[in-house]
């Protein structure tokens, strides 16, 4: 497989009034053509490993890393003028709730316009036309009308699908998607999940998907991240995961309630403090 | 314990009157763990909403111990039934500490014994004494919420109304919080309904679960029920192949049930 993108011991520190932060440590993968599930718990550093690779870390973070490389660019070493090239146009992400990411005033159908003109000069006509086309390709049906919706018209899963339009239509080679169906319901979840899986099957895409789900993520990628405190524990082919080495891995899968069978006491995770020393 | 007749919630009025929860029964037995489940916008949390009368615009009949509920809120079913929010950071002050967020339920009741009562209902939640001068941000979203199952058994009711009590928290938490309910019912006899769009929290705190769509009973099922994946009804098949895992063929074999 050829490699998309390559991540080499990628650290991200935040500089507080009460010393330095590291919400990431030494993280190192490489994404092909696949889906890949970066899946940890609140403040395991997942989404700011999404970010820093985008490069959107708040004003007191520090990037360091061994080389983050995308399409033979070295993105660490990149200027704020380069990295416009390459958010949107090559890399995007899908931000968890559609209500607070879209632009509440502007009808949703120019704000997929907008994206596209942004990446391709193309007149407002044609953006336009796209945007419609877009609309469809995310299953929405009675485009025409939805386009021009204000955000608070639409529900979460129609929002979520904005969302993704406006990531896909300047065609990029890599999504990230940053708990993109965790504020929705199961069954639209299953369907957004449906959505990015064509994606990459039918266009080849590398895709990120961060989420806090193990077994959601488990049976939708190829492969997993699992990480705790900044780190990896460990990754995993998807279908392995029964095989699980790590005893973070092994306590996340048990400590969830299953539909299957019932367990009169679950299990609780007990955390080692010697993961987070090497 | 609770029986609810023929409940009506409707909100807004005119030409925007919306029915949010239409003709709803059902009855829950002393002890009993019960569940509502369903999508956003089915109902279940209006449900709850309105046997504790945070919601004035309801018709039907809702009972707690054979005796009808009126449509305001009062003292003695407060000591009766209490209820835990979904998100523990909006349902604690901001400004109380723990301390002044227990002691508050006991002085509007009146009750004595304050301090021993606060430091009971710590231990009952397995929180340590040393939080409880503590301000909600300085603990951990678990602490809160064990905070607020806290500050509602303190005045030691017979029913909890639990309202997604652990969406807002990791799995590692949420199994925490989901033992330390299920301990506390058996301790202290108590009767829970509870509310969740996560079929495999209810169906592992629950005896019966009750599956709503669009303000409506799809159907009422027993846990072992669910377990078995038996479901009569057509929409919580769905319901339940959409839980937990992703597989291509069943995304897109998904209808709407409108």
């Amino acid at each position: 497989m050829t490699s998309l993108l390559r991540v080499k011991n990628l650290s991200v520190t935040f500089d507080t009034p009460r010393g330095p932060v590291e919400a990431v440590r030494d993280v190192s993968f490489d994404l092909g053509h696949e889906r890949l599930g970066i899946v940890g718990e609140s403040g395991s550093g997942k989404s700011q490993t999404g970010r820093a690779i985008l490069k959107l870390i708040a004003g007191n973070g520090r990037v360091e890393a061994g080389c983050i490389e995308f399409d033979g660019m070295d993105i660490l070493g990149a200027s704020e003028r380069d990295m416009r090239l390459i958010r949107g146009a090559r890399i995007s992400m899908i931000m968890q709730d559609p209500r607070y990411s879209l632009n509440p005033v502007v009808k949703v159908g120019d704000q997929i316009a907008e994206a596209y003109r942004i990446h391709s000069r193309a007149s407002a006509k044609e953006a336009h036309k796209k945007a419609l086309e877009m609309l469809e390709t995310v299953q929405i049906r009675d485009h025409e009308k939805v386009y021009s919706l204000y955000p608070h018209e639409v529900s979460g899963g129609m929002g979520q699908r904005i969302m993704i339009a406006m990531m896909l239509i300047p065609d990029p080679d890599i999504i990230i998607a940053d708990e993109p169906t965790s504020a929705l319901d199961v069954t639209v979840q299953m369907q957004v999940l449906g959505l990015l899986d064509d994606m990459v099957t039918k266009r080849g895409m590398g895709l990120i998907l961060i989420s806090h789900d193990l077994g959601l993520v488990s049976s939708f990628c190829d492969r997993v991240v699992v990480m705790y405190g900044g780190r990896v524990m460990e990754v995993l082919e998807a279908k392995k995961l029964h095989e699980a080495q790590h005893p973070y891995t092994k306590g996340l899968m048990n400590c969830a309630p299953r539909l299957k069978d019932r367990q009169t006491v679950l299990p609780i995770l007990q955390r080692d403090p010697s993961w987070l020393t090497d | 314990m609770i029986r609810v007749q023929d409940l009506r919630v409707t909100f807004g009025k005119g030409k925007n009157l919306f029915h949010a929860v239409q003709g709803v029964s059902f009855e829950i037995k002393a002890g009993e763990a019960y569940g509502l489940v369903g999508e956003s916008g089915s109902g279940k949390s209006t449900i709850l909403r309105a046997i504790s009368r945070l919601t004035a615009d309801w018709s039907g009949i809702i009972e707690i111990d054979s005796a009808p509920l009126s449509h305001r809120r009062d003292k003695s079913t407060a000591r009766k039934m209490q209820m835990v929010f979904q998100d523990p950071y909006g349902s604690l002050h901001p400004r109380h500490t723990v301390n002044d967020i227990l002691k508050e339920p006991l002085e509007i009741h009146g009750v004595n014994n304050r301090d021993s009562r606060i430091l009971q209902a710590l231990s009952d939640v397995g929180l340590s004494i040393d939080l409880r001068f503590r301000y909600p941000y300085q603990i951990s979203g678990g602490q809160r919420q064990r905070v607020a199952v806290a500050r509602a058994l303190i005045l030691e009711p017979e029913i909890l109304l639990l309202d997604e009590p652990t969406s807002a928290l990791d799995v590692s938490v949420q199994a925490e919080i989901l033992n330390l309910l299920t301990a506390l019912r058996r301790q202290h006899d108590l009767t829970y309904l509870m509310v969740s769009h996560d079929l495999a929290v209810v169906g592992h705190m629950c005896d019966r679960i009750a599956v709503m769509n669009r303000g409506k009973f799809v159907e009422e099922i027993s846990a072992a029920q669910l377990r078995d994946a038996e479901p009569e009804d057509a929409y919580t098949r769905q319901l339940i192949s959409a839980s937990g895992k992703y597989d291509r063929e069943t995304a897109k074999s998904f209808v709407s049930f409108d």
